[in-house]
């Protein structure tokens, strides 16, 4: 606050102790807005207590605060019914007595304010240096001088002195100080000329540019000067084309609120007030209940990703002569650039979250390898996921795990099987269904579990892990279309029922999802020479690839005009659900169905070459769904062919993407994790119901003998016995008294 | 999304991986202000973009002083040039919606469709439909299923037409995560045949739309927070590729389609 120093002239302060007693009356009236005469500014004093700085270029202006006081007073009273017909007459009231130089409508000294508190500071110290200024001014800027840094007391006799100075009913002294005012250079005058576009529409304006003393409590024209209020007024009153609204309902609505809510610093918020009174009219308050009192979660969610940065300040000293040498840590940000030229890829900071949380979990885990494997969103979650490989020891940990559960698979099957034999004895019907045999899922490090994902919601939360995918999975995730939760542990309801929980139909997606498409120009990728072995059993069997050191890049254009440029570097899945063909019949010859391998079990021994196509197969064998390709591939740009990046887009995995530019290529996903098909999906249907026993002439009823055939019969037993020979006849006597029973 | 606020708004929906290239946001910050230009428009709105096989439409959508009113829509293939798109009839749509498959990316493909006639069996008689016209069909029936507002954000006036809301100040976080806050930018179905009771506590002005609570299939939004809560995301799972924005207690919201343009009929098998 830039106070102008000097000293209080003796009388401005003198005159203000001689008010002091009477402020305190006012102020202890706030309440009390109707009492009339000048303890009316009480109201209006509250708001400037609080408020010093403001208040302090205001000061030379001495006529300001009454006007705003006689507005509280007015608006409190325009809220009761009868107000208007007062409000004209307070009004010309006020004006008469204070501000004859200003305009005749209330609405003028509003949005004369904000000007006002622009000019003034410097319109004061013009006033005080140039003009000389009496008694007054000086004396009231001095004692606010005082005042903010000092004592209430002083504040409160300055505010007298104000209140004194301004009052028309209590004392004339103010007038040469304004009037010189009005005389000189006063801002308070170039306030009046820049308000320049509201001049034409206060009507009457005229009347009082003609000097008259501003101070005259005679009103000169009384009829001509309500004519020009009742004109304002009328203008204020006017509704809005638009919103329907008027002014004058708006002002008395805003003002009510400030002096129901009494806030500090109210000119400073003033224009909020305006817009929140406005906007409250769209807000119905439907019960009397209060808001709950929200707890932002945003604080939280920072508190979270602050974490990642954190750890990497804290960790970076440590790491930083590892990270010379080779770091499995992606670098997320320039696939990202790269994606970005093709309008694919997250925001920039969230790519950059997922990159730190990406080296927070190399820094947990032993991770060799580390890939960015893209997004999948989820109705309440969305899951980002990671692609590792660890490095080779630690793998066995894992398998452990996994056997453990298999073991207790199986001793659940005996246990059942222990049951089934006891039951024999009883003779239940037996089934003969026999189930499938189980396909082994494939181990760590091979076929679809090659490599090791992680999933977090969001950067800075934890990683988890997914479990390893068993073919069972994979083959029930593709008679399935759901949509993921977002929480790992949620149940998949769905029709095959799927093995498992959301891990695991997620592991079983990504699995899909990778092995459909995850390409690469074609010439990165090699196959490892040893394998030749492998390859006399046809081709298909080498399983693995390494970089190939000598790769020469293609350039954009054949990329993306042929996709026999691109090959796949991961394994398609099989029918199976695994990448390698198990044959599960090879020790137990019986030969039971399993439809999808009944032409292979008829050959058992030959291998899985004729389902799956091999690896680093290209792009322009794949099938296209109906009549739409499998890829489009497109240069990110077409105005800048030099600087083009490779962009492929599956079509059959909508959201899946891959882009090469020069050596580098990547794959990504962002999508909800289910394959395209033209067709809607059909859901299978459920087995025709089994039969309850086999039809056999023991079960089925026989009808029962009419008494005819009963007398006939009972006729010819008679006969026989008579006859007595014919040793035939005794089965149906027997039947006969079986019948009888 | 208003054209004006497009990048910074792009950065908001970007949690789906769909978004522009730098080529793309650059072109469209002169173009769609040329657009608005030519057409006399009030505001443009970028719509989004439907991705076909071998291209994509971009497409932008004009408003008049009354922006409930029909919007003129326009398309482009590379952001540059934009065409008008004719207005969608009831017989576009009726047609549109037997097609079935990808978009192809050139506007004057036909498809060939087999019409069937109610009274007797199957009529073959094949007429081609453009891809011109699909995409009319499509856009229309996005906008009407899934294009939304946040409440408030626009007024009725009491002549009948649709304003801005200057005094919109956004919705507060804890109405953000309610569906029942958000509107169909749309003519309203269900609004008519509210109860009595219903409509006791809605406010003509803002309440002059279907708010997307009773939405069929039941859950077919996600409402999500993003950027750290930050921002409210909603994505319609019947449309997908649909996005709507909005940062509480701002007046940032928009919606933008980056998708194929089909609907997900699936949807009741996969929630």
């Amino acid at each position: 606050m830039a106070k102008p120093p000097g000293e209080p002239p003796p009388q401005a302060v003198l005159r203000g102790e001689g008010q002091e007693r009477d402020l305190g009356e006012h102020l202890r009236r706030a309440d009390s807005p109707d009492r009339p005469e000048p303890p009316q500014w009480g109201p209006g004093q509250p708001p400037f207590e609080g408020f010093e700085p403001e208040r302090e270029p205001r000061q030379p202006q001495q006529s300001e605060p009454a006007p705003a006081s006689y507005r509280y007073r007015g608006v409190r009273r325009g809220s009761q019914p009868q107000e208007p017909d007062q409000d004209p007459s307070q009004l010309q009231d006020r004006r008469g007595s204070v501000g004859q130089t200003r305009a005749p409508g209330e609405a003028p000294y509003q949005w004369h304010s904000p000007f006002q508190h622009l000019s003034d500071p410097r319109g004061a110290e013009q006033a005080s240096s140039k003009l000389q200024v009496p008694e007054i001014s000086i004396s009231q800027r001095d004692v606010l001088g005082q005042d903010s840094d000092q004592a209430p007391e002083a504040r409160q006799s300055m505010y007298q002195s104000y209140a004194l100075g301004l009052d028309p009913y209590q004392t004339q002294e103010p007038k040469p100080a304004y009037q010189t005012h009005v005389a000189g250079e006063d801002p308070y005058q170039a306030d009046e000329c820049r308000r320049g576009p509201y001049q034409p529409h206060e009507p009457g304006y005229g009347l009082y540019q003609s000097g008259y003393s501003p101070y005259n409590d005679q009103i000169p024209d009384p009829k001509s000067r309500m004519l020009a209020i009742q004109n304002a007024k009328a203008y204020l009153l006017k509704s809005s084309t638009i919103s329907g609204l008027n002014l004058y309902d708006h002002l008395a609505s805003v003002l009510t609120k400030i002096l129901d809510e009494q806030p500090t610093n109210a000119v400073d918020i003033i224009e909020n007030i305006s817009k929140d009174v406005k906007w409250a009219q769209f807000q119905k308050k439907m019960d009397t209940l209060r808001d709950e009192h929200e707890i932002l979660p945003t604080f939280e969610a920072a508190e979270k990703r602050k974490s990642l940065f954190l750890t990497a300040n804290g960790e970076g000293d440590e790491e930083l002569e590892e990270e010379i040498g080779e770091t499995p840590l992606p670098n997320v940000m320039e696939t990202a650039f790269y994606f970005e030229q093709a309008g694919i890829g997250l925001s920039k900071d969230e790519s950059y979250h997922i990159f730190l949380a990406l080296k927070k979990l190399i820094s947990v885990q032993p991770i060799q390898v580390c890939r960015f494997w893209g997004k999948i969103l989820g109705l309440e979650m969305n899951y980002i996921i990671a692609e590792v490989q660890y490095h080779e020891g630690e793998e066995e940990e894992e398998t452990e795990e996994e056997e453990v559960i298999e073991e207790g698979g199986k001793g659940m099957d005996e246990v059942e099987d222990e049951d089934e034999e006891k039951e024999k004895e009883d003779e239940p019907p037996k089934s003969t269904y026999k189930p499938p045999p189980v396909i082994p899922e494939e181990e760590n490090g091979t076929g679809a579990n090659k490599y090791v994902y992680f999933v977090c919601n969001e950067p800075g939360k934890p990683w988890v892990k997914l479990p390893p995918v068993t073919p069972a999975q994979i083959v029930c995730a593709r008679k399935i279309k759901k949509f993921f939760t977002g929480r790992l542990d949620a149940p998949v309801v769905s029709f095959p029922p799927f093995p498992g929980n959301e891990a695991n139909y997620l592991r079983a997606q990504i699995a899909r999802i990778s092995a459909g498409t995850q390409v690469s120009p074609i010439g990165f990728y090699q196959f490892v020479e040893e394998e030749g072995d492998e390859e006399e059993e046809g081709g298909g069997g080498r399983d693995t690839c390494e970089e190939n050191p000598d790769f020469q890049p293609l350039s954009v254009a054949e990329m993306v005009d042929s996709l026999s440029t691109w090959v796949h570097h991961v394994q398609s899945i099989l029918k199976q659900g695994r990448c390698v063909w198990f044959n599960p019949f090879q020790k137990s010859e019986e030969e039971e169905e399993e439809e999808e391998e009944e032409e292979k079990a008829e050959e058992p021994d030959e291998l899985q070459q004729e389902t799956g196509p091999p690896l680093l197969t290209p792009l322009s064998e794949d099938e296209g769904i109906q009549n739409i390709p499998a890829w489009t591939a497109q240069p990110s740009t077409n105005l800048i062919p030099q600087h083009a990046v490779a962009v492929l887009q599956s079509n059959r995995w909508p959201g899946a993407y891959a882009f090469a530019s020069g050596k580098k290529f990547d794959n990504i996903y962002f999508g909800w994790g289910h394959k395209y098909s033209p067709e809607n999906h059909t859901p299978a249907l459920p087995p025709p119901v089994q039969a309850e026993y086999p039809s056999e002439p023991e079960i089925t009823e026989t009808r029962d003998p009419t008494l005819e055939e009963e007398l006939a019969f009972k006729a010819a037993k008679e006969a026989a016995l008579a006859a007595a020979e014919e040793e035939e006849d005794e089965e149906d006597v027997e039947e006969d008294e079986e019948e009888d029973d | 999304m208003e054209a004006a606020s497009l990048l910074a708004a792009l950065e908001l929906v970007a949690g789906g991986g769909a978004g522009l290239s730098p080529e793309k946001r650059a072109v469209l910050g002169s173009s769609l202000l040329l657009l608005q230009r030519d057409y006399r428009f009030e505001r443009v709105w970028f719509w989004g973009c439907i991705q076909g096989v071998r291209g994509a439409y971009y497409i932008a959508e004009g408003l008049g002083p009354d922006r409930a009113a029909p919007r003129s829509r326009l398309y482009s293939l590379n952001c540059v040039e934009w065409s008008l798109l004719p207005p969608a009839t009831k017989e576009m749509v009726a047609q549109a919606e037997q097609l079935k498959g990808r978009f192809q990316g050139d506007p004057s493909f036909e498809y060939e469709y087999t019409e069937i006639n109610a009274e007797d069996s199957i009529v073959v008689c094949t007429p081609m439909i453009k891809e011109e016209a699909r995409l009319v069909a499509t856009i229309e029936q996005i906008d009407r299923a899934v294009g939304i507002i946040p409440r408030g954000a626009f007024v009725k006036t009491p002549l009948g037409s649709v304003h801005e809301n200057r005094n919109f100040e956004g919705l507060s976080l804890t109405e953000a995560k309610k569906l029942s806050s958000y509107f169909h930018f749309t003519e309203p179905v269900n609004l008519k045949n509210k109860t009595l009771l219903e409509k006791a506590d809605l406010d003509p002005s803002t309440d002059f739309l279907d708010s997307l609570e009773h939405d069929i299939p039941q859950g077919s939004w996600t409402v999500q927070l993003e950027k750290g809560g930050t921002v409210v995301v909603l994505r319609s799972l019947l449309w997908l590729g649909l996005t709507f924005y909005h940062v509480p207690m701002t007046k940032q919201y928009g919606y933008i389609y980056f998708g194929s343009g089909e609907k997900n009929l699936d949807l009741p098998f996969m929630m």
